[in-house]
């Protein structure tokens, strides 16, 4: 960048800096001096390790974001949540049924749902969590693993939730039996596995691994490239 | 951060030229020629940074003596060991075990819940950050499988080793796409939610390098979408699956017979050690993103710095082809911000186009991976390629024309991610293209193992991106998530039976003081201690100021060490 760079004031648990504009939490964070080995992730928004919450001047109110996602702003209080302590449920998937009772057998707290929406609002990635706790409730679990499918498991909605309930856990129950149960199931992977049991494509492959370099080059060059849908 | 107005010129271009190259794509032939094979062979020659002057060195010591290696690759294996063998007490063990597993991504939660189906009773899983905070979180685009009817193992086995330029070990490839159909009932007997067709049968699309629809994808959250019912999964068995997180291993443990015999683990917050001692270790450390080989930004998360490949090249494993590193082509350049983030391949796979500064079409767009990223740096070198504000450079990947091809909401619907993280700076990406170059984003060499994940040394299976040979030079994509699952089940396994059978004896780091040794023989001085755990992002200028030592590869992750 050319010239001086500009500088935003933040505060990283409670201590002043001045940080480059532009920059992520994450970013500000190091730049402040902190070598993380915690809150501190994929860096690129899929993990959800980064959580963090923070207030801006002038506003009461507390918001929540991943530290690798968000940019500073002049005057930002931050901390990072070093770890989400959440409920979750040890299951035998094989013995559960995909319907509303497995909750409320697993996951009680979820029909404690209020409504606030606290959690929707301060999701990062923009899930409509209580519409997926509500959808859970009444018992609608292809809707509910629809609608949190991009959850990266951050925690935040957990922190902000007035019936403490870990959200992300319930959601990835819901997932596990739609995914299990529910969608439909793909016919030609059975008759596949069933070719590789019998054998089908042994004798093929044996060759292929026999072959040397230059044959194989050479195959390679010339097999047929089709991207149609079968 | 839309475009700024120095990059718009350039974006009217682009526009100018889309139709005329949808209806190219509409036409169904590659809208450029593939190259032929020798073309490729020049193009990544000239242009592909591991075939720099500088790009490998020899290496002095251990398993791979007098062999090229990358040099980030040889410093760090040139280096001093983070502890002292004189001081650890190693009569004093904390965890007693059937089977380690270093690393918590996918392929050590794989192995561990096949350990246990194997028997094995007491797991422990040692990872540097969370469970699940790994490479395995992060993939988008998908895994590879043969599971339509016009494909078969054997096109997928030719594909992996056209790709791999032939330098794969042939049994580990056979492995791979024979147990890939399996790997995918598995998953989605777990639960996990493969995209499907509306009759049920899985999606698929191509992917570089590949002859057939072969990508199978869970919209482009695929990694995390695994990962996250992997996870599941070994947490419900805290019975005979114990999770240490916040607890690497700094090196492996011996016995006095040469055998591995579990590792010494370190957490990371209070320094306190940890000694495991186990009948079988798995290292499943994933790969090395975060060296910053050559300078180049990375996809890779943060905990991605070889420490598997250091802790066993001690103990005395053989690597394999590690002069090979892989860049992805699509890197994002523009915003600042997000620079080095992956743009998945699949933006290419639903039609997207990479075109240059002036909007034309230069590549085909699914080439295998080292040689489109060879063709971005050839159009950047030569001046075809767009300058950002910060003096970056890319070229486009045309992302509108997906929504043309593929229909509106395409993109909504399977490419979340992407949209979302465009959109948290300011630029829609069904309207505009993503600047983009290559970033480093996988090892494809590493741990040399046999069809099973078995090493050279006794007792120690490597599983996933830590492991060499499955994919020879040059991996494909989709084939690396097949990777950790194949060899994490594999692997698992066999640490299982292996268990039941070992007797070990007793603990020694006698290894440790022996490649000290050898680093002193081969009169090699330095400060450099490894495994590194965590680069080190701190503002040097700030904080250099009072220390005398420094080191912009490994930060300061050094200071105190006594030569
Ligand atoms: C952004 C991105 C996108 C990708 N997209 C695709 C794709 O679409 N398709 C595909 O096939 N592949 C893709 N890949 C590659 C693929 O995801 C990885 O190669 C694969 O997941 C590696 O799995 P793994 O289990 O071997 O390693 P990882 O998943 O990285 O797990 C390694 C684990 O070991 C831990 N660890 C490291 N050092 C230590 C230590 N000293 N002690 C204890 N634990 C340690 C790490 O913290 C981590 O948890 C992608 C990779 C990235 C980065
Ligand atoms: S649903 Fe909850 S855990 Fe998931 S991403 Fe949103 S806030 Fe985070
Ligand atoms: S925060 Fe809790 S109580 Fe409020 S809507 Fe969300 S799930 Fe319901």
């Amino acid at each position: 960048m050319s010239g001086e760079v500009k500088k935003v004031t933040v505060f990283i648990m409670g201590q002043k800096y001045e940080v480059p504009e532009g920059f992520t939490i994450l970013n500000a964070i190091e730049y402040a001096g902190y070598q993380l080995k915690r809150g501190v992730g994929c860096r690129e928004g899929f993990c959800g390790a980064c959580a963090t919450v923070y207030k801006l001047p002038g506003d009461y109110k507390l918001r929540g974001g991943l530290a690798c996602q968000t940019v500073v702003q002049e005057g930002m209080y931050i901390a990072q949540i070093p770890f989400t302590p959440a409920q979750k449920a040890t299951y035998d998937l094989n013995e559960l049924k995909p319907d509303v009772t497995t909750f409320q057998k697993l996951y009680p707290e979820a029909f404690r749902c209020l409504g606030c929406n606290a959690c929707s609002k301060v999701c990062p990635q923009e899930i409509k969590v209580m519409d997926y706790i509500q959808a859970i409730m009444r018992g609608d679990i292809a809707l509910a693993a629809d609608l949190s499918f991009d959850c990266i498991m951050c925690g935040l909605c957990a922190m902000r939730c007035p019936a403490e309930m870990a959200q992300y856990n319930i959601a990835l129950l819901a997932r596990r039996l739609y995914g299990k149960y529910m969608m439909p199931k793909p016919e030609f992977l059975e008759k596949r596995l069933k070719e590789i049991e019998e054998g089908k494509f042994d004798k093929e492959i044996e060759k292929l691994m026999k072959m040397d370099r230059e044959s194989l080059a050479k195959k390679y060059s010339e097999r047929d490239i089709n991207f149609e849908i079968t | 951060m839309p475009y700024p107005e120095s990059m718009r010129e350039s974006l009217k271009m682009v526009e100018k030229t889309r139709a005329k190259r949808v209806e190219l794509a509409k036409s169904g032939k590659p809208v450029v020629p593939p190259l032929t094979l020798e073309e490729r062979e020049e193009l990544l020659k000239k242009f592909h940074p591991d075939y720099q002057p500088d790009a490998e060195k020899i290496i002095r010591v251990g398993p791979n003596k007098g062999e090229k290696m990358t040099a980030q690759v040889v410093d760090l294996l040139e280096s001093h060991s983070r502890i002292n063998p004189d001081e650890i007490d190693l009569s004093s063990v904390d965890f007693d075990v059937d089977v380690l597993i270093i690393g918590g991504g996918g392929a050590g939660c794989m192995a561990a819940i096949w350990a246990m189906k194997e028997g094995a009773e007491k797991i422990l899983i040692s990872t540097k950050l969370r469970l699940g905070d790994a490479n395995s979180m992060m993939s988008q685009g998908g895994m590879q499988a043969a599971v339509n009817p016009h494909d078969s193992p054997a096109i997928h086995y030719l594909d992996v080793m056209g790709g791999g330029h032939f330098d794969n070990k042939p049994e580990l490839v056979k492995a791979l796409v024979m147990d890939a159909p399996f790997i995918v009932k598995f998953l989605m007997e777990l639960g996990v939610m493969w995209d499907r067709l509306p009759d049920g049968h899985l999606q698929t699309k191509p992917g570089g390098g590949t002859s057939r629809r072969r990508m199978l994808s869970c919209r482009d959250y695929t990694g995390a979408e695994i990962m996250r019912v992997l996870r599941d999964e070994v947490r419900n068995h805290p019975d005979k699956i114990t999770v240490l997180e916040y607890s690497p291993a700094i090196e492996l443990l011996l016995d006095d017979k040469g055998q591995v015999a579990g590792a010494i683990l370190m957490q990371t917050e209070t320094g306190e050690y940890i000694v495991v001692r186990a009948k079988s270790t798995i290292i499943a450390t994933g790969g090395f993103g975060r060296l910053h080989i050559k300078g180049f930004p990375t996809t890779n998360h943060y905990g991605a710095t070889a420490d598997g490949l250091v802790m066993a090249y001690r103990a005395g494993a053989k690597l394999l082809y590690m002069d090979s590193v892989q860049y992805h082509p699509t890197g994002a350049v523009y915003p600042e911000q997000i620079w080095g983030f992956l743009i998945t391949e699949k933006v290419r796979g639903l039609g997207g186009q990479p075109v240059n500064r002036l909007g034309e079409l230069f590549v085909f767009p699914l080439e295998p991976r080292d040689v489109e990223a060879a063709s971005f740096i050839k159009e950047c070198a030569e001046g075809r390629g767009v300058k950002t504000p910060t003096g970056r450079v890319g070229i486009w990947l045309d992302s509108p024309v997906i929504e043309i091809l593929n229909g509106p909401g395409t993109i909504e619907k399977q490419l979340p991610a992407m949209l979302r993280q465009f959109h948290r700076f300011g630029i829609d990406i069904r309207k505009e293209p993503m600047l983009v170059y290559p970033t480093l984003h996988y090892q494809n060499g590493g741990i040399e193992i046999d069809e099973w994940g078995r090493t050279s040394l006794p007792n120690l299976f490597v599983a996933g991106e830590a492991s060499g040979g499955v994919h020879g030079r040059n991996r494909l994509m989709g084939n690396s998530v097949l990777d950790y699952n194949v060899y994490g089940r594999r692997t698992g396994i066999k640490a299982a039976e292996n268990a039941r059978k070992v007797k070990l004896g007793k603990l020694t780091l006698e290894h440790v003081r022996k490649y000290e040794d050898e680093l002193k023989e081969a009169g090699i001085k330095t400060k450099r201690i490894a495994p590194i755990l965590f680069p080190d992002y701190r503002n040097f200028e700030i904080i250099k100021k009072h220390r005398k030592f420094f080191d912009p590869f490994v930060g300061f992750a050094l200071t105190g060490w006594q030569e």
